[in-house]
């Protein structure tokens, strides 16, 4: 029965405590008893951050459950809202843009084009929003009993990922109905773009849920990124339009490296893309986009995790 | 500290200092102003909970941190159980730790009596299959046996406490923390935790408590820390640090 995650050491602390040199080492290996010597000695709070989520996964199970139970507590649709509200969002979009600006006669079935971006793009804001105010938002918690507090983060994907699948129920439905005939590629392309999202959004949750413990103002920031995020990919116009302003250059390429705009590229190619005549252009050098915006997401990834560890022990007393 | 008859530590504290710096203000326009005037320090203050502290507790030991308040008892409690890192020194525990200190803190009011035991054992480290094990005997220790089905937020502060405390006892810690257990509960249902301490105890647990009833300490424990704006002034036979901290306290 050991929590033991490897002997790990944080800013010099812990790994002291076995150092031949201390005062209680003598104890020689004959008196350790039987049932104990599975233990060994680390700094308590010092764990295997993302991996400990792993081990725990049962605990982020009912972590997510409580989430959700505690969202639609007293509601009498509940989880219909998660139906209800990206329905409405693609209503307004899809008569404002499709009709009154005439994109549907731009854009060949256009309502699946612009939900396949606004899924993505739903799935990104809730799960970064909320990672976001995870740590603030579980301060009892966070503040009286160790937990491996990436758990917080993780749980606010998880569950923004129970909201992304009815979307994607709904959006398979249309594109059902305009005649989808995806490849198995073209699918397997969606399950990868999705999966670089949710590595992006939790790193990004990682970054700013601990900063935001400092400092309130970065939940504002993140609001603030979100909106703008939100039209800096082509969810309502097309890429081409991008590129026609921005040219061949590298703000192109700028452009290109974000993995939300290349996520919404993959879906669009997933959803959208099997239900035209198959005219439409794609992005040249779509694979290394894709590769680099994955590449993106695993090193934010990789930040988070490094400034989410630099905060961890600072959380209890800054809440 | 060489009198103890242990096999082997279970908590290793080395020289642990722990400060805390309260911001007076973090608005942008004041920092500016008193930066610009060289008044700096008057944005924060330190502060500093510990100081210097060394300790080793080993196992099947029973300890008793001894202090007034803001001696710096509560801190280490909690860096011992990793809410907090130590800005000095190193702080090494082997084996998980959990306890009774802040009982209630994981349970959610729109969540039953039931879902609230599983949550709060996942939290306190016992795996899926042990909370199962455990649940039957939980319920009983708790006395909520008809109300475990329903939302914790419809409960009385009494019973609420009773199912928290009901569940940090059943875990099963190497090291087991305690932080005021007295200040719940009816008289019979504090006889039942302290049962269950003392079980704990001769199971062979180290135990930390943290408790002001000097009576209640000197029962379960041999030996008391007594700590005093975060230094360690005593550690040795619980007779004398209770002596020693009445004496401190008349004087």
């Amino acid at each position: 029965m050991v929590v033991s995650s490897g002997p790990r050491q944080t800013g010099g602390h812990g790994g002291r405590g076995a150092s031949p040199s201390h005062p209680t080492a003598h104890l020689d290996k004959a008196h350790i008893t039987p049932m104990s010597d599975t233990a060994i000695f680390q700094a308590p709070g010092s764990g295997g951050g993302l991996l400990d989520v792993f081990r725990r996964r049962y605990l982020l199970r009912l972590l997510v459950h409580k989430e959700l139970k505690a969202r639609y507590h007293g509601s009498v649709l509940g989880m219909l809202w998660s139906y209800i509200k990206p329905a409405v969002q693609f209503g307004v979009f899809y008569f404002v843009i499709g009709v009154f600006f005439k994109m549907n006669n731009a854009v060949d079935s256009y309502a699946v084009y612009l939900f396949s971006g606004i899924i993505a793009m739903n799935f990104f804001s809730e799960a970064f929003g909320n990672a976001t105010r995870s740590i603030t938002g579980n301060w009892a918690l966070v503040k009286k009993i160790y937990l491996p507090r990436e758990l917080f983060p993780v749980a606010s994907v998880f569950v923004s990922f129970t909201h992304f699948i009815p979307q994607v129920l709904v959006l398979i439905v249309g594109c059902l109905v305009t005649g989808w005939h995806p490849t198995i590629w073209q699918l397997a392309a969606g399950v990868g773009g999705f999966l670089v999202l949710a590595v992006f959004a939790l790193g990004l949750g990682l970054i700013f849920g601990a900063l935001n413990v400092v400092f309130r103002d970065f939940e504002n920031v993140v609001d603030l990124i979100l909106m703008v995020a939100t039209w800096g990919s082509p969810v309502i116009y097309t890429w081409t339009a991008v590129r026609d302003a921005l040219g061949d250059g590298p703000l192109w390429w700028f452009y290109q490296c974000n993995p939300l705009t290349n996520v919404v590229e993959i879906f669009h190619w997933t959803f959208w893309y099997p239900t035209t005549d198959g005219q439409a252009p794609m992005p040249t050098q779509m694979p290394t986009f894709v590769a680099i915006a994955a590449g993106v997401s695993v090193v934010v990834l990789g930040i988070g995790q490094l400034v989410f560890r630099r905060f961890d022990g600072r959380f209890a007393q800054e809440l | 500290m060489g009198q103890r008859q242990l096999d082997q530590d279970r908590i290793r504290i080395d020289r642990v200092s722990k400060h805390f710096t309260l911001r007076h203000t973090r608005a942008v326009k004041e920092i500016v102003v008193k930066g610009l005037q060289g008044r700096r320090k008057e944005l924060s203050e330190q502060f500093t909970a510990l100081r210097d502290v060394s300790l080793t507790v080993g196992e099947g030991e029973a300890i008793a941190l001894l202090g007034r308040n803001g001696s710096g008892k509560s801190t280490l409690l909690k860096l011992i159980s990793g809410v907090m890192g130590a800005d000095e020194g190193s702080i090494a525990v082997r084996g998980n730790v959990a306890g009774l200190i802040d009982v209630g803190a994981g349970f959610h009011p729109d969540l039953t009596g039931r879902e609230n035991i599983f949550l709060n054992g996942a939290i306190l480290g016992m795996s899926e299959a042990k909370i199962h094990q455990e649940f039957d005997r939980i319920v009983a220790f708790s006395e909520i046996e008809e109300f475990i089905d329903t939302e914790v937020k419809f409960y009385s502060s009494g019973m609420f406490l009773r199912l928290a405390f009901a569940v940090a006892v059943h875990t099963d810690p190497d090291i087991f923390l305690v932080d005021e257990i007295l200040a719940v509960g009816d008289e019979p249902f504090q006889h039942k935790c302290l049962d269950r301490i003392r079980e704990l105890r001769d199971e062979g647990k180290c135990l930390v408590i943290v408790s002001h009833d000097l009576d209640m300490v000197s029962k379960f424990t041999e030996r008391g820390i007594v700590l005093e704006r975060g230094r360690m002034i005593h550690d040795g036979p619980i007779g004398e640090a209770v002596a020693l901290l009445r004496q401190r306290s008349e004087g």
